[in-house]
């Protein structure tokens, strides 16, 4: 009996967990941090942060759980954000909220119409066509002027910051606007993988012809995560462009930044929703620790260009690492460190 | 054996062949609503392929078959989802990476009438539906004895366990026709009674018709309504244990010299 | 028509280029299963080794020698610390290790020996000559010529030699080869190191056209739909891939581009690769996947 017990279990919320540690984490995020956090925290550690973990929770929807590798994740945050920019910009009226869910769904649109092949390629040639879709969205959003307003520099941005005609375009503001998205959408998220689609999704993932044999339409449901992925990588590349970077140009949302978004979940854990939060977490604060130490060790002698090849070669090592050893990312190790601790004493 | 007039399954000369070999040829017969029909016969006689024509995976080169009163040679794996037809399979198509009642939990998806709106905000429908799927999950955990597996990742468990979580998954879609590929390989004695007697039971009292492939002859013997033995993709026996064990053929092609 | 021609030529020529690179993947794929991603890291890495010990008055061929050498032992450390630990994960989860390689393989060319272009001369006088009115490009030439002897090299490898035979054994049935009592381990190495090699000779050329610098790791991006129409298995297809990809790509921007926008190489050769993937999903040389229930 007590070796099921200790039998792996799924990374889901525990009752555990939604009893004591959602109700401190929501205390944690809309009064201490607000009350506490500096503006530089809010606005360079904390808001990307959120962003980051809202479009890794979009790959690892796509990823982690459906199981379609996608190295495109930047180009669909570029849909997003551009799409933002455009509703803003020609419709007049037009509620920043709004426009941001609009923008989402244009840019679901664009990630289903790129998993349409996906009956027919798979595995890895569907992962090229997703670096397809990347480079031609790049490619899009820079050579046609209409999509930039025909500016010279080929950026992006928004006037104006409001909801409901108070400016948020404070660091506060911007906090909890990008929370309060986050929040919400971590919920949809969390509410789908644990329904039959997220089932369906995740049966895809471990083996898609017995899927087909148990009637999941297998087809069908690729195409609903790319779209539901896309959503939410369009949502979070318009949080990315307006609320944290205030302007952003395509450069913002390459390759690189997709490497980075599937870096976050490898790191985080893949086929989990805290993990993402985690892995965000571990991305946007290994730069910092990274600096913290060079200045402890060598008083900041060491050249900035030397501190970010190290810093590369460090996430590759850590990725190599991770694949290795704790395939399920940090959010598993975490997790698997609390269940030791919840069981002390009682660990035979 | 029930008497009805019309078989619930009728397979009509059905043949296969995989790049100029034959994998069956001019297979016919017929399982009647509510029977245990057990394919026997040697490696590579064409059994798992009969049962991947039956449910799709692969399509009959001739023939026909008849279930329910559809005729097709060729369905989608989806279409006889639908039509009430599961199955397991040999190497167990279990999904590794989820928990148990989650596995048992995807038997039902083809079931589900919400829409993703109302499951992304998990509004009133969708949380009836899921707490109707979990019941019939939680008591096909309950039928099968696997309530302390319940929330372990099916990849960690022993074999013997993956195949019973395998049939709960195949059997919680309450199909017509149930296809057992091998349900006891691997099996030791006491797995294997145990495991017919699960097969027993969801024939008898769910009134599920179970065509059955294996290899441990003693039980199908003991198990099985209607036996069918294939050798080399031909058909060389059909009827009653009794008439099997008494087939000279039979005897000669698989059963070998001894009693 | 001379435009079509020049255009035409040039984009093969081109795209032998490509084909030399995505022997590199071939190579390694063949052997263990593993797409790559960081072979476009170690053609950086090797590229700039040599450049940085040639300005520092190292002979050609000690240079080459030397890098040659580094490529080796590098071969070795990733089969240790990369390959065995992972020998029976997925293909995708071995694709990602490969990014993340290629970073820390990025990080340590940069930082040990920065990211300034560096120019490379290898002795071709980039003038072209001329057949009739057609203009082509004595570089490419070379580079052709090259990729030409290159692959005649490695045909020669494979079906003449203990190694080679090996390593076709390997490639086709890894368990019956290891059966056999080939060592896996030892295979590996040697073909990361080939490949390697290969990668130095292309990084080589492509340093010279275009300097040795960090867009240099970004071939691999180019290799993929090489790879994809050519098929991942086949060195043949590589080259095959290389001149289809070239010809399209040079063909695409000069003529369709222009009526768009310009640019469209980034992704015109994926366009026509995936294409290509509706009608051959194994592509042209490769082999088809069956998988059984």
């Amino acid at each position: 009996m007590t070796a099921t017990r200790l039998a792996a279990r799924p990374l889901w919320l525990e009752a555990r967990d939604v009893r004591i540690a959602l109700p401190l984490l929501l205390v944690l995020a809309f009064v201490v941090l607000p009350a506490l956090g500096t503006e530089y925290w809010l606005d360079a550690i904390i808001v990307p942060f959120l962003i980051l973990s809202l479009a890794g929770i979009g790959l690892n929807l796509l990823t982690g759980y459906a199981g379609q590798t996608s190295l495109g994740s930047g180009g669909f945050m570029a849909v997003g954000a551009f799409s933002t920019y455009g509703l803003m910009t020609h419709v007049p009226f037009m509620p920043l909220p709004l426009a941001l869910l609009i923008a989402g769904l244009i840019a679901g649109l664009a990630g289903a119409i790129s998993g349409i092949p996906s009956d027919r390629i798979k595995g890895f040639y569907l992962m090229v066509s997703t670096l397809a879709a990347q480079f031609f969205l790049d490619w899009l959003f820079q050579t046609v002027p209409w999509f930039y307003g025909y500016g010279s520099s080929g950026t992006i941005s928004l006037p104006s910051l409001e909801i409901a005609g108070r400016d948020i375009n404070t660091p506060l503001g911007r906090y909890f606007m990008t929370l309060v998205t986050v929040s919400l959408l971590t919920i949809v998220a969390v509410n789908l993988v644990r329904s039959p689609a997220g089932r369906n999704w995740m049966a895809i993932r471990d083996m898609d012809t017995a899927a087909a044999v148990i009637g999941i339409r297998v087809h069908r449901y690729k195409i609903l995560a790319f779209g539901v992925s896309s959503f939410y990588l369009g949502v979070a590349g318009a949080l990315w462009a307006f609320v944290y970077l205030g302007s952003a140009s395509v450069q913002s949302f390459d390759l690189t930044r997709s490497f980075q978004i599937l870096f976050i979940i490898i790191i985080g854990g893949m086929g989990s929703i805290r993990g993402n939060f985690v892995g965000a977490a571990f991305i946007s604060l290994l730069p910092l620790g990274l600096d913290y130490l060079s200045q402890a060790l060598f008083s900041g002698h060491v050249d900035a260009g030397l501190l970010q090849n190290i810093q590369k070669a460090l996430f590759g090592v850590l990725i190599i690492a991770f694949l290795i050893k704790e395939p399920d990312g940090l959010a598993r190790m975490i997790k698997a460190a609390g269940d030791r601790v919840s069981r002390w004493p009682l660990r035979f | 054996m029930s008497a009805s007039a019309q078989p619930i399954l009728d397979v009509r000369n059905i043949s296969l062949s995989f790049k100029g070999v034959n994998a069956i040829s001019g297979l016919s017969f017929s399982v009647a609503e509510g029977s245990i029909c057990a394919l026997i016969g040697p490696n590579g006689a064409g059994k798992s392929s009969l049962l991947n024509i039956l449910n799709g995976v692969y399509r009959a080169d001739s023939g026909e078959i008849v279930f329910c009163g559809d005729h097709f040679r060729a369905i989608e794996p989806l279409k006889a989802a639908q039509r009430g037809i599961a199955r397991t399979f040999q190497n167990i198509a279990l999904f590794k990476k989820m928990s148990v009642i989650d596995n048992i939990l995807t038997g039902l998806s083809r079931h589900s009438e919400v829409n993703l709106a109302e499951q992304a905000l998990r509004l009133p429908r969708a949380r009836r539906q899921e707490a109707t799927f979990r019941e019939k999950a939680e008591e096909m955990l309950e039928f099968l004895e696997l309530q302390p597996y319940r929330d372990s990742v099916v990849g960690t468990l022993s074999y013997g366990i993956q195949k019973r979580v395998e049939l709960g998954r195949a059997l919680v879609s309450s199909p017509t026709l149930l296809l057992l590929d091998e349900p006891l390989a691997g099996m030791n004695a006491e797995e294997k009674a145990e495991m017919s007697e699960f097969v027993t039971g969801i024939n008898r009292h769910l009134g599920v018709t179970v065509v059955l492939i294996e290899h441990d002859v003693g039980i199908v013997m003991s198990i099985s309504d209607h036996i069918v033995v294939l050798d080399y993709g031909r058909k060389i026996g059909d009827g009653t244990p009794a008439s099997i064990q008494s087939n000279p053929e039979v005897i000669a092609a698989y059963l070998g010299t001894v009693q | 028509m001379e435009m079509f021609a020049e255009t035409l030529i040039g984009g093969l020529l081109a795209g032998t280029m490509y084909s030399m690179v995505a022997i590199g993947f071939v190579l390694i794929y063949k052997a263990s299963g593993v797409f790559n991603y960081a072979q476009g890291s170690l053609l950086l890495f090797s590229a700039l080794l040599f450049v940085t010990l040639k300005e520092s008055g190292v002979p050609f061929t000690v240079a080459v020698a030397i890098t040659v050498a580094v490529l080796i032992l590098i071969a070795g450390l990733i089969e240790r610390l990369l390959l065995r630990p992972l020998a029976n994960r997925s293909p995708m989860t071995l694709f990602m290790a490969t990014l993340g390689l290629s970073y820390v393989v990025e990080g340590v060319a940069q930082g040990l020996m920065g990211d300034q272009v560096h120019a490379l001369d290898i002795g071709i006088d980039d003038v072209p000559i001329f057949v009739g009115n057609v203009m082509i490009s004595q570089f490419d030439l070379f580079a052709a010529a090259t990729a030409l002897c290159l692959v005649g090299i490695l045909a020669l490898l494979f079906n003449k030699t203990r190694i080679g035979i090996s390593l076709r054994a390997v490639a086709d049935d890894t368990r019956a080869a290891l059966s056999l009592g080939i060592n896996l381990n030892r295979i590996w190495q040697i073909v990361w190191a080939a490949a390697g090699i290969v990668g130095l000779v292309a990084g080589m050329l492509w340093g010279a056209r275009q300097g040795v610098q960090f867009s240099l790791s970004l071939v691999v991006l180019k290799a993929l739909p090489v790879l994809i129409i050519g098929g991942f298995t086949s060195i043949a297809g590589a080259i095959a891939g290389g001149l289809i990809v070239g010809a399209a790509e040079a063909l695409g921007d000069t003529y369709i581009g222009p009526l768009i926008g310009g640019g469209i190489t980034s992704w015109f050769a994926y366009v026509i690769a995936i294409a290509f993937l509706y009608v051959r999903p194994a592509g042209l040389f490769g082999e088809q996947a069956i998988e059984r229930v």
